[in-house]
């Protein structure tokens, strides 16, 4: 292994197979060391390419929250990772306040994983719906065609109320502007806003 | 004389002195009382401009966006999860399904990166051929772009020219891959077919007759006060902030950011073709308008090129590991046979690691991210979905501009939902 570069909290690095170097950061200083990307002269990493999340087959193997760093000035890439072991916390912090481009990629793996990222703005799912119930479609032990039978997918489509396809901001939205409807002001007021009801027993 | 002036001035209404389109400020002091009226406004998911079924939840003061809220996700088709289950090759078809618009881009962009995952170099006439491959998806994802974006804006001139020129395209694609969007062109380590006999004079008509559609279009666009009206100014981003929204592609270079990767990591050779990075000014509709229009002529260019230096020989890779042996061999040698059996079975092998191959594709980087742990299945397939990370910054662009601007802004971004939702 070669010396470790200057990026605050690296823990080791590694080069990949096209040749771009990873660098593998402490979970506690990922927010000092991008920082530090971004803003060092000679860094000056201002472009996020993507952020994403491998899972392993290896279940012992920690999660890897991987960022692709770009500097459009110095035309150089980097790859930063993290590793979250599956038994802790799945968190880390967000990078939103230095590239908002993070805001929907942070989403998506939120979604896709169910790996948090601390202090996002408006972490909520994106590809699946904000009452979806069954889990984090990309991770190892999620089966492939899902938890939950064909039948109970299309029961609990047919039987949402409408409420759930509307995110908080909007229904607060309609709140203030006083277009919400009674009935589902009261099942939100009683907190049942995933909540699907049974179908009425013929 | 006075009838030319008769006309300019007739051209140029809502144009303020230095020729950019001046906006009516809504009339708060005529209506008091309406601004305090907010309304929730739901457009989709099943709605033409929104280009798929996209949802766009908009709060309006009278007609202006206060804040747009886009939902996703009506098309996810879970293709990241589907590829964990399939061989490198077996996962081809599902890139043909992700941006539509260009199946043959993104084939290339998905082999590109298996192949720098196994360290396979490919024949100089597969690089030329996924060159061609790359720039008629170009050509045929901005054309759809230009006609469908006309049409939002009320032109429908424009459309049936750009979509004619599409359809001479399709037929050359069908021609070599037997499909007109589900071309599953690449293979690891080389192609579907070589192409068929007469593909290159049908091509080379394609390139002389092509520039005079994109004359004409330009002719009734360009400089058409509609148009400019209700393109420029619109939905405008700096360059700082299309960096930090991380915008690639025909959008960031509307702002002024001249990043290309065929330019600056280039791939398939892209630095030996003689080309001009197209960039704009103002990072408004009508600049990101200019710049798909002008990498129309560009891409017309690499074909002209490419075409030219197209070298003899073989597409695929001398490799039996890799590379399927053809029928009549399988079926006469021994060791063909065996080859053939092990790959169709177990699929091609990836050593131990990781790549990242960014391709320019249409609607900016098409990244893609294969993670392998030895097996013939990787452990994880990333796309960066260009047209996604671009649809992010809409609620930022569409912020304070006017209902029927907020189709304009969306239809810039030229987003392909197969590809936002995958």
């Amino acid at each position: 292994m070669t010396s470790l570069p200057p990026v605050p909290g690296a823990v080791r690095t590694e080069v990949a197979r096209d040749g771009e170097t990873i660098v593998f950061v402490q979970r506690e200083r990922l927010l000092e060391a991008m920082t530090w990307l971004k803003e060092t002269p000679g860094q000056e990493f201002d472009y996020l390419v993507d952020v994403t999340a491998v899972e392993f087959r290896d279940r012992e193997r920690p999660l890897e929250v991987v960022y692709f760093l770009r500097s459009l000035k110095r035309r150089a890439d980097i790859r930063i990772k993290v590793e979250l072991n599956a038994a802790d916390e799945l968190a880390v912090d967000s990078v939103f306040h230095l590239w908002q481009g993070a805001d929907w990629l942070e989403r998506e793996v939120f979604d896709m994983f169910g790996i948090t990222f601390r202090g996002h703005p408006d972490l909520r799912r994106i590809l699946m719906w904000e009452t979806y119930a069954e889990g984090y479609p990309l991770r190892k032990s999620f089966p492939l065609r899902g938890r939950f039978s064909r039948a109970e997918q299309v029961r609990q489509a047919l039987n949402t109320n409408p409420e759930a396809n509307y995110s908080l901001e909007e229904l607060s939205i309609a709140e203030a502007a006083g277009d919400l409807p009674d009935d589902m002001r009261d099942r939100l007021r009683r907190g049942e806003r995933g909540v699907i009801p049974d179908p009425p027993n013929p | 004389m006075s009838k030319r002036t008769v006309e300019l001035e007739l051209a140029t209404p809502g144009v303020d002195a230095e020729g950019r389109a001046t906006r009516v400020p809504l009339t708060e002091a005529a209506e008091p009382g309406l601004a305090e009226e907010h309304m929730l406004v739901n457009i989709g998911p099943q709605h033409p401009a929104t280009h798929g079924v996209l949802r766009l939840v908009v709060e309006l003061d009278g007609e202006t966006v206060v804040r747009c809220i886009p939902h996703l996700g009506y098309l996810h088709s879970g293709f990241e999860k589907l590829g964990e289950y399939r061989h490198y090759n077996q996962i081809i078809p599902l890139t043909d399904r992700t941006d539509y618009l260009s199946p043959m881009a993104n084939n290339v962009g998905f082999a590109l990166a298996a192949e720098k995952l196994m360290g396979i170099e490919i024949t100089p006439r597969c690089t030329v051929l996924r060159v061609i491959a790359c720039e008629m998806s170009r050509i045929i994802s901005h054309m759809v772009w230009l006609g469908t974006t006309s049409i939002d804006l009320g032109a429908f001139t424009p459309f049936l020219w750009a979509f004619q020129e599409r359809e001479r395209i399709y037929d050359l694609q069908e021609m070599w891959t037997g499909a007109r969007l589900t071309t599953s062109l690449t293979r690891v380590g080389g192609l579907m077919a070589d192409i068929p006999d007469n593909f290159v004079d049908k091509l080379r008509d394609f390139i002389r007759t092509f520039p005079k559609t994109l004359g004409e279009i330009d002719r009734v666009l360009t400089r058409n006060a509609v148009w400019a009206g209700r393109t420029q100014g619109v939905g405008a981003l700096t360059a700082a902030e299309a960096i930090n929204h991380s915008l690639s592609g025909p959008m960031l270079r509307a702002s002024g950011v001249a990043y290309d990767v065929r330019k600056d990591k280039p791939y398939l050779g892209y630095e030996t073709y003689d080309f001009d990075v197209v960039v704009g000014e103002h990072g408004d509709v009508f600049d990101r308008y200019l710049v798909r229009l002008e990498e129309c002529h560009q891409s017309n260019r690499i074909l002209q090129q490419a075409l030219d230096r197209l070298p003899e020989g073989p597409i695929n890779v001398d490799d039996p590991r890799v590379i399927l042996p053809s029928k009549t061999r399988a079926m006469s040698d021994m060791e063909a046979m065996i080859f053939h059996f092990k790959q169709v079975m177990e699929g091609v092998k990836a050593p131990v690691g990781e790549a990242y191959v960014g391709i320019e594709n249409p609607k900016g980087e098409l990244g893609t991210y294969l993670v392998s742990d030895g097996t013939a299945k990787p452990v994880r397939w990333r796309i960066r979905p260009p047209s996604f990370i671009n649809l992010s910054a809409l609620p930022r662009m569409a912020q304070g501009h006017l209902l029927s601007d907020l189709i304009a802004i969306n239809a810039s971004v030229d987003i392909v939902m197969g590809e936002v939702d995958r």
